[in-house]
């Protein structure tokens, strides 16, 4: 396996837990407590009631394309050996939405509120992203 | 506060000088960022009649020069006030804001807002953000969260909300192309732009290269050398310049919800804008149909038709039809960035945007001027959909 050379998230914080899920094939989100709220990126409080208290809940992992974007030309040197390639915003059945990419579907397959599903890429030893397919 | 509790700062602040260097690809200007800040700079005090020392307050452009060494530069001994509003692009339109309520309050007697960089020879805003990833809005969000997927610069992150547009409301590449086309036309008509003698047609903007889908090489705003500056006073000092002042009617600015990262807004298209403008409106006492043109930031097609929508000039989803038919043309209904724009003038952060509606309201604007103009909406975007917008008059 060649080596894994496009930028991978620093470990850290809340992140580094929710990679750790990750890591573990399961994608799990932040969720309040208090008040249930649903939250992604990895914030300190909820926005909505104010609480300081919150859980790694597990997502269903379900969810629909939100929208993308089809980069041809890379604007970052590591992604020049990858294009054209899709970076795709998912809408899961929590609510919230996360950036990713699709694992078994060319650019031009895509369609908005297209059903998907999480599936993990172990990228190096220490790294798991979520990514997706069709449902 | 609400915008009717600061209707006091209408018309209390003037545009009172202008400035601008060469705008230039190529070989680029061989000065550096600072130097290119300084010449646009003293041309707008010049133009102003105004000394260096008169001027007491800086409000630099964030990551660009400081306060401390443009003052050291041109001998500005007295710096009272100075401060960097950071919303990207946003900055200049927003700081016009700031220094309005700056010598509304006595804190400062003459603004100078400059701005410029090397944005074709230095190092490009794409390169920045791969090697710093802390130069990128959201910071440690978009790094950790963005880009180990794919996104890495701007016209990813908006053409995201594009997307979404043409799926919600029909919205077409053709529409997309209306406003490159305008911008186009319009430099054909400014001696400055980078774009002059380069004339677009629809088909040239559809075969152009696709950079991010949808958005096109003749979607994405150009990479240049240049600077510019302007010079705010209060209206009591303005009338005493030689120069016809450009009164600042109403300014605003805002942030989306949450700023720091784009994909889980609840209303993709709400933006700093839709929260800024009709705060700015209320200050000005005036409406969208009192606006003769519009200088609004272009740094791709999509955030104009965006903006002209969350600014009111047409309704949520009406962005692609308005901007279609020569509305936005010179001599349509509104024209907009009478001087090309970033599109196709030069990138100078939003800067030019307004030296640009204060020439066309002193009537200088030459063979692009918009005939009568008495008022012009200026705009500002930046960061992850950072706005500001300032309404002014002759």
């Amino acid at each position: 396996m060649s080596e894994y050379t496009k930028p991978l998230p620093v470990l850290q914080g809340m992140t580094g837990e929710f990679y750790a899920w990750c890591k573990q094939r399961e994608l799990r989100f932040q969720r309040c407590t208090q008040c249930e709220a649903w939250r992604h990126v990895p914030r300190e409080m909820c926005a909505g009631c104010g609480s300081m208290a919150w859980e790694w809940a597990r997502s269903s992992g379900r969810g629909r394309v939100f929208t993308w974007t089809v980069t041809a030309v890379a604007l970052h040197p590591a992604f020049k050996g990858a294009t054209p390639y899709a970076s795709v915003v998912v809408e899961l059945e929590e609510g919230v939405r996360i950036v990713s990419q699709l694992i078994d579907c060319t650019p031009d397959e895509l369609e908005i509120d297209m059903p998907v599903t999480v599936e993990f890429e172990a990228v190096t030893p220490e790294v798991t992203l979520p990514k997706f397919k069709r449902a | 506060m609400t915008a009717a509790a600061r209707t006091n700062l209408r018309d209390r602040a003037c545009i009172v000088g202008v400035g601008q260097t060469a705008f230039t690809r190529g070989d680029g200007s061989g000065k550096s960022a600072l130097a290119l800040q300084l010449e646009a700079s003293v041309r707008a005090l010049e133009d102003a009649g105004l000394r260096h020392d008169d001027v007491d307050a800086i409000l630099p452009f964030p990551n660009l020069a400081t306060a401390e060494e443009l003052a050291a530069n041109l001998g500005v001994q007295n710096l009272r006030f100075a401060t960097t509003v950071w919303m990207g692009g946003a900055a200049p339109v927003a700081s016009l804001e700031v220094a309005a309520i700056a010598v509304a309050a006595g804190a400062a007697d003459h603004v100078l807002i400059p701005a410029g960089w090397n944005g074709y020879s230095g190092r490009r805003a794409r390169e920045t953000i791969a090697e710093q990833t802390s130069s990128i809005p959201g910071g440690a969000i978009a790094r950790d969260f963005y880009l180990p997927y794919g996104l890495a610069a701007p016209p990813q992150w908006y053409s995201l909300m594009a997307r979404r547009h043409m799926h919600e409301f029909g919205t077409t590449p053709a529409q997309l192309g209306a406003v490159a086309i305008a911008m186009r036309k319009h430099a054909q008509m400014n001696p400055a732009a980078v774009m002059r003698g380069k004339p677009m047609t629809l088909d040239d903007y559809i075969k152009s290269p696709m950079i991010t889908a949808p958005y096109r090489l003749f979607d994405c705003c150009l990479e240049t050398d240049g600077a510019a500056a302007v010079v705010v006073t209060s209206a009591e000092r303005a009338r005493d310049l030689g120069k016809q002042p450009v009164y600042i009617m109403g300014a605003a600015s805002g942030r989306p919800y949450p700023a720091d990262e784009i994909t889980n807004r609840r209303d993709i298209f709400k933006t700093g804008l839709t929260i800024a403008a009709p705060e700015a409106f209320a200050i000005a006492g005036v409406s969208t149909a009192d606006v003769d043109f519009a200088e609004i930031y272009d740094c791709f097609t999509f955030e104009v038709i965006q903006q002209l929508e969350e600014t009111g000039f047409c309704a949520r989803g009406e962005g692609g039809a308005f901007v279609e038919g020569g509305r936005i043309e010179l001599g349509g209904e509104l024209p907009l960035n009478t001087h090309g724009g970033l599109l196709s003038e030069a990138h100078v952060l939003g800067m030019s945007h307004i030296v640009e509606a204060v020439r066309q309201l002193r009537g200088d604007a030459g063979e692009r001027q918009v005939p009568d103009a008495e008022i012009g909406v200026v705009t500002g975007w930046g960061d992850f959909g950072d706005g500001s917008i300032a309404i002014l008059r002759r």
